[in-house]
């Protein structure tokens, strides 16, 4: 077993029988579902906009190459800074390299999901730049040394009280544990961040090529500082993240927030074309896009789930996973949790090492069901699954091969099938012998559950007997 | 009509009395049920694990049995997702397609092709018990079954249908996920059933077979007061 | 070749091989988003009462005033509730002539300012580009709302907006931007919905996370 198959396989166990955690997240999530539904109804016709939200998405990743053009060609023309970053390596670089150029010691980051791909914290913090976290949850998770838990609420599986110890801990400050009061806290911690830091990073969820401009959804604020007070400012991203037109954004942004959060719309949406401009107040001297691949362009290769691509990471498809509400987020060991992530990991980090987790369903497809864009995410993880059986993908599961074999020849063979029929009945009995031991070949099943019994007369026995 | 009955390996050994109540239910309403020799397995746990060439052995067997069927009926949206919906996807690019294609429009799970094939939702069954459905995920989302079944519970004498807010939610099975991931399989359902307990419910119905066996296993080890019992048991009874 | 080069001759090769379409060929017309999208009702009166609902469904205050005269007199209450001490704007006329009658010491973005000050006042006054019926939004850029912090840094930020600049939906608060600025973008462009908020801790919403704590939208009515 691979590493991180190992690493699963202990902490999906732990966590699957951990009641509390089951009922914080159950709790969450319910609250979610309630809201979501609420604000879907809102729409004239959800299912229409999500065959929209699906075609637009299609319409901008298969035709990547013209949109991405477009979009750097007009976000220059405002005297922004492109940058390509083949690889996670590079795209640290290049950020390294604006740092050093700007002589930079404090860095204030907004929530982005693509720089923890890139590990972009810890590298900074070893490099020994003052990093601070903007977002309350990314802020605590920061303090923690936690990995966020979830794509949207990275801490989401936190009481209010491990989070005020959290910050009594971390920050020697004391408050009650109201979520008002820990909220206040962090918030008069952050600004003294802003207005100290040198370099402001930030995420993005859409790039957009017909205006040139870099759109960014958040609740707090915290992006919005982030890309006002620090001199030099620099957003990174995904180049799958286009979208075609600025109108666009009038169904992605709504879409987004009802399947984020359950809201009507996220507090701001800002969209970001460059540095200031002549005659305005105030805002960076310098804007910086780093453009990412990172193995995108495989994912892009790939014709079959090419269409992952237009995930716009709104969490849904973890928020109903019933698997992502028993393991929750850590137990992954990957930036990406949940059913996209299991989708698309095998592809960024290699099918070897991670063909785990699209084994780790039942393939209940509740996250092809809800996702906005339409993507078909349990189709994907048995594709993956049949990817990772086939020849060239190493070992090819022998036994497990041969064993599939052998049932499909006895099951479909009509002699075969009914001395199968009496033999399972006589295994039954034999495993009487050695119940619940570690010989036991049922063992899995019936530590928590009972095995049904083989029935005294078979259905195909009882329709012989009736024909006679 | 001539009905062929797809009856799965699980059913077979495991719920004989769902078959039977299927026949029982085909032949009251004048139809003749034909059983052929020799399909059992649709094929599912391979390709589910990914073996698709494994797969299509099953398949294949089972295409040159039902090949000549008038209409193809399966006690469980799951080998009947797998069949109509998985069928054509699986022999893509094979010369088996077309007839990979044709036994997909002609088959049908249960419930639905009582409701939407034949038109019939009254059988003149009577049960007099409470009961909660769950929706197989493969019968909700695969074949779009929400509404079938509770369409003939509806007509169920004496039958109380109470919702359990955790209805769409996946039991936990998932065919090899159970046992290869038992602890996870295992939580999920322990979510199912302390939703289907809320509702007070003497029985919880499905119409697959595969999701009662996961349920009424942890209820048993757990010894939780809940029985289990198949859609087509229940329309058997009078 | 530059790593520029090298993505994009990546993308051109992954892209020679064809998806299928699922879901219909083509963008969509703004006509079909308008087809799902939430309605907003026909009239203005029908859309100005939309506005004021999702408004304060979002805790922020809406409040019509009759003429400038009117307006003047509810920023004095709202001075005097709150004991602004510290105020902020900018150069755009109503804006920077209703904050200077309020008396108070007074920042104004465009001329320059300084951070730490900034974060100081009790209020940021701004005008903006449109109020959007359909989800009760601000939509603001660094042009028309003094730059990029001023709607965003001080605890209480006011917008005082005028009822012809109304407009129904999300779509046509775009197509606005696009006229009103064709090619030439202010450098940032925002849509505020309501004051700033979070969820993080347990999923209850805390208002001023890191943003305005209130939000409030004084409309001229003529
Ligand atoms: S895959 Fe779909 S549901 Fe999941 S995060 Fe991406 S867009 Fe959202």
């Amino acid at each position: 077993m691979s590493a991180p198959a190992t690493h699963f396989k202990e902490a999906s166990r732990r966590m699957a029988a951990d009641l509390r955690h089951r009922r914080i997240i159950q709790t969450a999530m319910v609250k979610y579902e309630t809201v979501r539904d609420q604000r879907k109804l809102w729409f004239q016709d959800w299912q229409g906009a999500r065959n929209l939200a699906a075609r637009t998405k299609f319409e901008a990743v298969n035709h990547l190459d013209q949109y991405l053009e477009q979009f750097v060609r007009l976000i220059e023309s405002r005297g922004t800074k492109v940058h390509w970053a083949g690889n996670a390596e590079q795209g640290r670089e290049i950020i390294f390299n604006i740092l050093r150029a700007k002589n930079a010691k404090v860095v204030i980051k907004s929530k982005s999901m693509t720089s923890e791909e890139i590990h972009l914290n810890d590298a900074m913090v070893a490099a020994g730049y003052e990093v601070a976290e903007s977002d309350l949850g990314e802020f605590i998770m920061q303090l923690r040394g936690e990995e966020p838990y979830h794509l949207v609420a990275p801490s989401m599986h936190l009481t209010r009280g491990e989070i005020q110890d959290t910050f009594a801990q971390k920050l020697n400050e004391t408050t009650t544990d109201s979520p008002e009061d820990l909220t206040m806290l962090a918030r008069r911690v952050m600004r003294r961040k802003y207005l100290q830091a040198d370099v402001g990073i930030t995420g993005a969820n859409f790039a957009i090529a017909e205006t040139g401009m870099i759109s960014i959804t958040e609740n707090e604020g915290n992006a919005r500082l982030t890309s006002a007070l620090p001199k030099t400012m620099v957003t990174l991203v995904g180049i799958e993240k286009v979208l075609p037109r600025y109108e666009d954004l009038a169904l992605f942004l709504p879409m987004l927030a009802v399947m984020g959060t359950g809201q009507a719309l996220t507090c701001y949406n800002t969209q970001y074309g460059g540095p200031r401009q002549p005659g305005e107040a105030d805002g960076p001297e310098e804007y910086h896009v780093v453009l990412l691949d990172n193995q995108r362009t495989l994912l892009l290769a790939d014709a079959e789930q090419r269409d992952t691509l237009g995930c716009i990471r709104c969490g849904a498809c973890l928020n109903v996973c019933p698997v992502f509400r028993n393991v929750g987020g850590h137990s992954y060991g990957t930036v990406y949790a949940g059913p996209i992530g299991s989708v698309i990991t095998p592809h960024l980090r290699g099918l070897k090492q991670w063909k785990h987790l699209s084994d780790a369903s039942s393939l209940c497809g509740a996250c092809t069901e809800t996702c906005p864009v339409k993507i078909d995410l349990h189709h994907h993880l048995l594709q993956n699954r049949r990817n990772a059986s086939a020849p060239t993908a190493g070992k090819p599961g022998f036994f497990q091969k041969l064993a599939f074999k052998l049932f499909a020849v006895v099951a479909n063979h009509a002699a075969l099938w009914s001395l199968t029929t009496k033999l399972s009945r006589l295994g039954m009995k034999l495993r009487g012998l050695v119940n619940g031991s570690f010989f036991d070949p049922t063992r899995a099943w019936t530590k928590t559950r009972e095995l049904p019994p083989i029935a005294k007369q078979s259905f195909r026995e009882w329709l012989k007997e009736r024909e006679l | 009509m001539i009905i062929t009955l797809f009856i799965p390996c699980f059913v077979d050994l495991m719920h004989p009395q769902v078959g039977i109540s299927m026949v029982r239910i085909f032949e009251k309403l004048g139809h003749k049920i034909v059983v052929p020799e020799g399909a059992a397995c649709c094929g599912q746990p391979a390709f589910n694990s990914g073996y698709w060439n494994e797969a299509r052995t099953s398949a294949a067997k089972v295409l040159a049995q039902l090949q000549d069927a008038e209409a193809v009926v399966i006690p469980s949206g799951s080998c009947g997702a797998m069949v109509k919906n998985f069928y054509p996807e699986l022999f893509a690019n094979t010369p088996q397609v077309e007839a990979a294609r044709k036994l997909a429009a002609k088959t049908h799970e249960f419930s639905s092709f009582l409701v939407n094939q034949l038109g019939v939702t009254d059988l003149g069954a009577k049960f007099p018990h409470r009961v909660t459905f769950h929706d197989g995920c493969h019968g909700l989302r695969e074949l779009n079954n929400k509404r079938p079944p509770r369409q003939l519970l509806a007509m169920v004498r004496g039958l109380e249908l109470v919702e359990m807010g955790a209805a769409e939610t996946c039991c936990g099975f998932g065919g090899t996920f159970s046992t290869k991931f038992p602890e996870i399989s295992t939580a999920m359902s322990e979510v199912k059933c302390a939703s289907a307990l809320e509702t007070k419910a003497e029985y919880v119905v499905s119409c697959d077979s595969s999701c009662l066996m996961q349920i009424k296993g942890l209820v048993n080890k757990q010894q939780k007061p809940l029985k289990t019992i198949h859609l087509a048991e229940i329309l058997a009874q009078s | 070749m530059s790593e520029r080069d090298n993505i994009f001759a990546r993308i051109k090769e992954a892209l020679m091989l064809k998806a299928h379409a699922s879901h219909g060929h083509g963008l969509p017309l703004v006509e079909e988003h308008r087809r799902v999208m939430p309605p907003v009702g026909v009239t203005i009166e029908e859309q100005l009462t939309l506005f004021a609902n999702n408004a304060s469904e979002l805790k922020a205050t809406f409040k019509f005033v009759k003429d400038v005269a009117e307006l003047a007199a509810e920023l004095k209450v709202l001075s005097a509730a709150e004991q602004w001490q510290r105020a902020a704007t900018h150069t755009g006329s109503l804006a920077h002539s209703q904050t200077m009658a309020l008396g108070l010491a007074t920042i104004v973005t465009n001329y320059g300012y300084d951070k730490d000050e900034l974060e100081l006042c009790d209020v940021g006054i701004t005008e903006c580009d449109a109020l959007i019926a359909q989800t009760g939004t601000v939509l603001v850029t660094s042009h028309s709302a003094g730059g990029r912090a001023l709607s965003c840094l001080p605890s209480h930020h006011v917008v005082i907006a005028h009822r012809s600049q109304l407009v129904a939906d999300l779509p046509e608060a775009m197509s606005l931007v696009k006229q009103r600025y064709s090619g030439n973008y202010p450098s940032m462009i925002s849509f505020i919905t309501g004051p700033s908020r979070t969820g993080d801790i347990e999923r209850i919403i805390v208002l001023g996370a890191h943003g305005p704590k209130r939000l409030t939208i004084l409309c001229l009515q003529n």
